[in-house]
Formats: structure tokens, sequence, C-alpha cells
């Protein structure tokens, strides 16, 4: 039989991808996933205005009279409530609409490297967090002169960057509960009393006790408590808040990955 | 020939149920390399279901689905396809070059950029956002991104929705190419004029089963029927009782009959009325075929 040349034929395109272009494909995604949120106003400006808002509202022009400390306290505060959004919103949101639209199906058929989508997500709202602590860090020294240490910026900055990962994990679950437009709804519904009752608002010594005992629930309680000790206002640990919301991120991110591989 | 070459895509025994509902009742499919193979059918046929088994977005119940012979969910199986889905929005702030780029970034060895956007057309878009482009243009991106990583497989899903008739000709001009550099192509679409023009090989589903699988030729020939139409006084209802007459009507003095034997007939047409004028034969369609062959069974007293 003449079988012997055939197989050579069908198979001249072994397809092997280099290590460096499988790299490459990562930081692709990534990079797309930046520009098209950056470029998206609708997306960008209430990730930015909101925290900003507030903390010249009550941070710069009405913690004039508490003196600098109230400045410093909202900067944490704030800064955590800004962190909370593209983790929560960037996530959760767009994955609810990606579902729903068909580009997480096209993704899913092209040959895209495992990981690279949810990846990609995770390193938009690492930027988009660094951009908003940026921001309040910047009205925190120009307009509220609150004095901090390099060491006490880079510290908000990396608790920031890193703080975005649990919101994540729980946005990329909702957006696997919901889809498309229902989603940022939901998301809201999490969002805004999540922040309230951790006291990202008022500090949580204004609120009622109850509402100061079940504080711990909430992530974002944890986080607040690593950034006040970040900008020098902490003074319990640090590992058992770094603990727990790292058991945060990886339970929702389990949660959400089964409901992905079931539901796509 | 083909034989020797193993299979670039198979369905084999597939059965997909969605809650209780048969979507794919034991479907086989297999494309040879450098084919095109129609998919076509109403809607709910089963058309998206057997798209979605091969490119492994969803498991069959029963039966198997392979992309050279791989699990359609192994990366290595989907390195070398393309894929242009029905319906997919993709970012519209990123512009068509970025997405391009993207895409090609998935394969080992992806197409120029400039070489896929001119293939697909776009040369002229590259620098403009997704979101800002018409339906047509956009349908046209989604192809240069199926197209762009050197696929051996394309999958088109109603490529040409939404495109005007100029752009047709070129999105079918640009598969005609790949399918000459030996790339296979499964393509579905409700135009069955696109099937006629491009495809090598039919198959028809209907209520998740194949009706029907060969060449356009073969899919026309099971339904024997030629057209005929012309001007003429003849009264239909006797020309309608003539041997091998399947049916004829007459409307505003334009007859039409239906037949099998058109040469016999167009004789003793003319023969009759020697008036007759603005004669027209016509060879049944790939439309009429496929009307024929996805009509309920029953009603094929035609032919």
């Amino acid at each position: 039989m003449n079988a012997v040349t055939v197989p050579v034929a069908a198979s001249t395109k072994a397809p092997g991808m280099s290590p460096r272009r499988a790299l490459g494909a990562y930081v692709e995604e990534a990079r797309s996933e930046c520009l098209r949120y950056m470029r998206a106003p609708g997306f960008m400006l209430p990730i930015l205005l909101f925290p900003g808002m507030f903390y010249l509202l009550f941070g710069v022009v009405m913690g004039k009279s508490e003196g600098a400390d109230a400045a410093r306290y909202l900067l944490a505060s704030y800064s955590v409530f800004g962190v909370m959004s593209p983790g929560l919103f960037g996530f959760g949101v767009s994955l609810a609409i990606e579902r729903d639209g068909g580009l997480l199906t096209l993704k899913r058929a092209l040959p895209m490297p495992p990981g690279a989508y949810l990846l990609g997500k995770m390193l938009m709202a690492m930027t988009v967090a660094a951009v908003v602590v940026g921001v309040l860090l910047a009205m925190a020294a120009g307009l509220a002169h609150v004095a901090l240490a390099p060491r006490q910026v880079a510290l908000l900055l990396l608790t920031g960057v890193l703080g975005v990962l649990p919101f994540c994990a729980l946005g990329m679950f909702v957006g696997t509960l919901f889809k498309g437009q229902a989603a940022p709804a939901m998301l809201q519904l999490i969002y805004l009393p999540m922040s309230f009752l951790s006291g990202l608002w008022f500090p949580l010594s204004m609120m009622p006790r109850v509402l100061q005992q079940i504080a711990p629930v909430w992530p974002s309680y944890h986080l607040d408590r690593l950034a006040l000790a970040a900008v020098g206002m902490g003074q319990d640990a640090a590992w058992p808040h770094v603990l727990v919301l790292v058991g945060f991120a990886a339970v929702f991110l389990q949660l959400a990955a089964r409901r992905l591989r079931r539901h796509g | 020939m083909n034989e020797a070459f193993p299979p670039v895509a198979r369905l084999a025994g597939a059965v997909k149920h969605y809650d209780r509902l048969a979507a794919l009742d034991g479907v086989d499919i297999m494309l040879h390399r450098g084919e095109l193979l129609a998919l076509l059918g109403p809607n709910g046929a089963g058309k998206s279901t057997s798209i979605s088994l091969l490119l492994g977005l969803v498991r069959p119940d029963a039966g198997c689905a392979e992309l050279f012979g791989m699990d359609p969910q192994r990366i290595e199986a989907r390195r070398r396809i393309g894929v242009m889905l029905q319906s997919a929005n993709l970012p519209p702030t990123l512009r068509v070059g970025e997405m391009l780029r993207l895409t090609a970034s998935y394969y080992p060895d992806p197409r120029p950029l400039a070489e896929s956007a001119e293939l697909a057309g776009i040369g002229d878009l590259l620098k403009r956002p997704y979101g800002k482009l018409s339906g047509g243009q956009q349908r046209r991106v989604q192809f240069a991104l199926a197209l762009c990583g050197r696929p051996e497989l394309l999958f088109l899903d109603e490529p040409t929705v939404g495109m005007d008739i100029d752009a047709r000709q070129k999105l079918w001009a640009a598969m005609r190419a790949l399918i000459a550099e030996g790339c296979s192509v499964v393509l579905t679409t409700h135009y069955l004029e696109e099937a006629e023009a491009l495809a090598q090989r039919v198959v028809v589903l209907g209520h998740g089963r194949v009706l029907s699988e060969g060449s356009v030729d073969e899919l026309r020939a099971k339904v024997a029927l030629t057209r005929i139409r012309c001007v003429s006084d003849l009264d239909a209802e006797a020309v309608a009782h003539w041997p091998q007459v399947a049916s004829a009507s007459s409307i505003d003095g334009r007859l039409q009959v239906a037949t099998a034997a058109a040469e016999h007939v167009v004789r003793r047409l003319l023969d009759t009325d020697p008036a007759l004028r603005e004669l027209e034969v016509q060879r049944a369609g790939l439309a009429e075929a496929f009307t024929e062959l996805t009509r309920a069974p029953t009603l094929q007293e035609a032919a």
C-alpha cells in the first residue's frame, strides 16, 4: 500500500508553540484587556470619580476642621472603597457581559492559552486599582497636606494592587451567576452596603454596636485594616487580615471556576 | 485518495440533548483536507449544535466529536482551527489591528497581519475602533480573525449575514483562495446560492438528523424536476395530463410546467402551439431541492 508517505503529509504542521510565543499570548491578552477598559470612559470615570469626589468632600474640604488625621484615615478608607470597584465591576460585569455577548464562547473556541482570559482581567483590575490609589494619594498630598513617608506610599499602593484580588474573585463569582446587565445591578447591591458596613464611609466607632460586631464578616473590613496600617494608623497585627483575604479570594475563585467549567 | 488522509473533523453518531429535546440525534459528519462542506438546514435543525460539538464547546451525550483525530477541547487541536461564530460582540474600544494582533498571538505560526487584512479586505480599517464599524465591516473583521492563525480548518457560521453583495463576493473569493491553499472549511449558511457557489459537499440537517449528504449536483438530482415557463394559450389543465408532466399551471397566459423529461415535453409544447413565446427551461435549483428535503417526509408526491 502507499500508506507510507501519507501520515507524513498529514502531520507536516505539528503545531508546537514556542515558550516565547506562548508567553507572548498572555502578554497580548493582558495588554488588550487593559487597553479596552482604559479607553472606555463609561467604565473608568465612575471608578475614578466616586472615591475621588468623596475624598475631596469628606477628606479635604470637611476634614480641614478635623485635622490631618481625618484626612489620613479617610485616605485609607476611600482607597479601599476605590479599589473594590475595579475588582467587582471590572471583573464581574465584563465577565457577565462577555458570557452573554458570545465573546467568551469565541475565546473558548480559539486556542487562547488556558487562564489567559482571567489573568488578563486580573492584571487590568490591578492596574486600575493602582491608578485609583495613585489619584487619592496625589489628592491627599497636594490638597489635604497629609505627610506620608515613601514607605507608606508604597505600602498603600501595594495594599491596593493586591487587595483588589479578593474582589476580583467575588466579582467573577457574581459574573458567573448573572448574565448581561443583571450583573451590574447585583454588584451595586453588594458594593455599596458592604462599603458602608465595613466603615469605609464613616468610621466604625460612629456606628451601632451590632454593625461593629459583624464588620469582620466583610472582606473590605480586613482590607481597610491593612490600608490603615499602611498609612501608619493601624494598631493590630496584619497577618490575620491577610489570611482572611487570601481565604476569601480562594473560596470565591474556586466557586466561580467550578461554575464557569460547568455552565460556560 | 482522500480516504488515505485522516479526516480533519469528524462527528460519529453524535447525540446531544438539551433538557429532553434532542438537538442532535445520531449525526455523522466527516470532513477531509481541502474540502468545503456546507451545513444546511432550517433553524433548529442542529447546525449550531454540530459546530459547538466540533469546537469542543459542548460535549456529546453519546457518540464522538474529533478534530484532527483529537479531542476538540485539546488546545493542540484548536491551534489548527479558525473560528467565526454567528454572533460575537467583540470589544468595541479595541482597534481592528489590535484585535488581529491579539488573535494571531494564540497561534504558533500566524499569517503576517497585513496578509490577513488583505485577504479579508479590511486593510483600510486597521486603525479604526471595532465599535465604530458597520455590521458588514465587523463581519469582515471577524473573518480576518478566523483566518489570521493560518488555520488548516475554518469554521464559518453564517459568515455573510449583513454583508452587501460586493462584500459577499469578496469573501467568497477569499474562501476559494484559502481552500486552494489546502484549508478545509465548515460553512453554515442560510443563503443557498452561497452553498451552491462554494461547496463541494452539502449536508442537509433536519430535526437533528442528516437528511442528505452529497455534492451540490447530487442534492439537486434528488429533485429530478425541471421547470418550463412560456407564454402560451394552451390549457394548463390539458397539459397537466400529458405523459411525464408532474404539474402544470397557468397564470395570466404564462404557462408553467414541471417535468422530469424536459426535452420531450418542450418538443410537444412547440409542436402543439406554434405561437409559443419566451420559452425558459430551468433545472430545479438547490433551493427547490432543499425545500423538498426539509419538508415533512409525507409530502413527496411531486417526484
